[in-house]
């Protein structure tokens, strides 16, 4: 089968940016929700700064309810709510909504094990100089896990990369969406080589970057 | 300054109750170093955390400058915590800030601006002598040099109180004196009353105007660190002062002596005034006694001299007794069996 070469370029191209659309939009969100989140987990738990046995039962149940769902599933599972809330199910706005939900909750994850990771001698040295425990959270417990924590979206980036394929099958656009209906319905070699070839430079791309501003932040 | 008034705390871990600290009271004065030692688990960290209410009693109180601190609302608490510094034995230094970020810290949090805060960094880093090091890193610090970057964090808000938790027990001998004599230097200089705990009973004799001694959760013996030291009265604080100093010869030596001359040995304590005059050799030349010094020490504590001999005695046996007899009209003397 021969490729439209005058067409093919373009609709690469055009897949590509709806892919680093809905995983830096994810990003963005599941940064903002996932952080949040995660350091409430963190100061809600046993003997910390904000210790709240209640919230952190049920953060720990809903993080771990979320997470152990296939993406694919989950994808399908939520679409009403999907629907309800962006209107469609179609599209890369739609693929974003139910992406930034389950980044929510890895992020939130990775947050707290990084958290957990502080020597709480530190947070004590805070206290004992009278920091009010919000001080506490962006004044010593961000600063002081920065450097893990980059390392760790850059592994959700690189997730949401994948998350993003796969929600590119079922209409979310993007290079899976490409790859999917050229490359493996209509047998198009080609196609499919090209789409795997940008995802692993992306991955590679993100890795890089991601190690470059951790080293950075750490000082090594 | 500090009162602790029959304070008890408990956790409670499981099912089980841990009784950390048990009816203490104590009282620190102002301007004082009062050193709090015992053995790992004795509850003296509780007892300093109760001091900034990073624990709270669970029974009594603990008076800081008359007010209770248990007592404040969490914001005066805050104001209260920023009148007191606190050193740590891992020194618990913000890794993600350079010396200069880590003073200045405290600073922060009381508001002042950047050029107070510039100014009064630079002067706490002069006084613990690590004005070149403002752009280091806490990695790129010795031991020493990370407790020198706490001792000035904690003075950073002007505090009238310090509170040591082991600040020198990761430190080697060497630095550990360092650290001990700008602790001594904080507390001349700049009137500050030390709190400290330790199980190291030479900080207790190189810097501590006072002493209390734990055991499972209770002091079982306090008071000015010559007379603790010059009389220990309870087997935990005998065993302390024998960390530093061996008031006896080794039991095989004794055993030795008593096999090979058979007679009697004295240990004689000398305490102040009393070690700068020739007491033994008047004694015994009235009697027309000699006396053969076979062990001791006479040391330095809080200024003071503080002599610990063990001796024998040789001649008539009525004088010998007579000799001791005056002798402990001067000084305590005790026949060491």
């Amino acid at each position: 089968m021969n490729v439209d070469w005058a067409t093919f370029w373009p609709r690469i191209f055009e897949a590509t940016g709806e892919t680093l659309y809905m995983v830096s939009a994810t990003l963005f969100f599941g940064s903002i929700f996932g952080i949040f989140l995660g350091l409430l987990l963190y100061v809600s738990r046993e003997n910390n700064i904000l210790e709240n046995k209640w919230l952190f039962h049920i953060l720990n149940f809903l993080i771990n309810l979320i997470r152990p769902i296939p993406f694919i599933i989950f994808l399908v599972a939520i679409s009403p709510l999907t629907r309800a809330v962006i209107g469609t199910t179609i599209g890369t706005t739609a693929a974003i909504f139910p992406m930034t939900i389950v980044a929510t909750f890895s992020i939130a994850r990775i947050v707290e094990n990084n958290l957990v990771s502080i020597d709480p001698g530190v947070i004590e040295a805070a206290q004992a100089m009278g920091a009010s425990p919000i001080r506490i959270i962006f004044t010593v417990l961000i600063p002081e896990a920065l450097g893990p924590l980059v390392l760790g979206l850059t592994f959700m980036t690189i997730s949401l990369i994948d998350f993003s394929a796969v929600a590119g099958t079922v209409g979310g656009g993007g290079l899976g969406h490409v790859a999917m209906t050229y490359g493996y319905q209509r047998f198009d070699t080609s196609v499919m080589i090209v789409t795997v070839v940008i995802l692993i430079v992306m991955v590679q791309l993100a890795q890089w970057m991601g190690n470059t501003l951790s080293k950075k932040i750490m000082r090594k | 300054m500090i009162e602790f008034k029959n304070v008890s705390k408990t956790f409670t871990i499981g099912k089980r109750k841990v009784h950390a600290v048990q009816n203490v009271s104590l009282k620190i004065q102002r301007g004082e170093i009062f050193g709090i030692i015992g053995f790992s688990g004795a509850g003296k960290s509780t007892l300093l955390r109760l001091v900034n209410a990073l624990e709270k009693p669970t029974e009594g109180s603990v008076i800081v400058q008359g007010t209770d601190i248990s007592k404040l609302s969490a914001k005066e608490l805050r104001k209260q915590r920023s009148n007191i510094g606190m050193i740590f034995q891992n020194f618990n230094l913000f890794n993600s800030r350079n010396v200069f970020a880590n003073v200045a810290y405290p600073l922060r949090l009381a508001g002042y601006n950047k050029a107070q805060i510039k100014e009064r960094v630079e002067e706490l880093l002069q006084f613990v002598g690590l004005s070149d090091k403002a752009k280091d890193y806490p990695d790129q610090l010795s031991g020493g040099q990370k407790q020198r970057v706490g001792i000035a964090r904690a003075l950073a808000s002007s505090p009238e109180i310090l509170i040591c938790d082991e600040a020198t027990s990761a430190l080697d001998p060497e630095t550990t004196q360092d650290i001990l004599k700008l602790l001594k230097k904080v507390n001349r200089d700049l009137g500050i009353t030390i709190l400290l705990i330790t199980h190291e009973m030479d900080v207790i004799q190189s810097i501590c105007d006072k002493v209390a001694v734990m055991e499972n959760g209770r002091v079982i013996e306090s008071g000015e660190v010559f007379e603790i030291f010059t009389n220990p009265r309870h087997p935990t604080t005998q065993r302390f002062i024998q960390s530093v100093q061996q008031d006896l010869p080794s039991a095989s030596v004794l055993k030795e002596w008593s096999e090979t001359d058979g007679g009697k040995l004295y240990q004689v304590i000398f305490k102040g005034d009393v070690t700068g005059e020739p007491v033994l050799s008047t004694v015994t030349k009235k009697y027309n006694v000699h006396f053969n010094i076979i062990y001791g020490s006479v040391q330095e504590l809080q200024e003071k001299l503080f002599g610990n001999l063990i001796i024998s005695f040789i001649g008539d046996e009525k004088n010998k007794e007579k000799t001791i007899q005056e002798l402990q009209t001067l000084v305590d003397i005790k026949e060491v069996r």
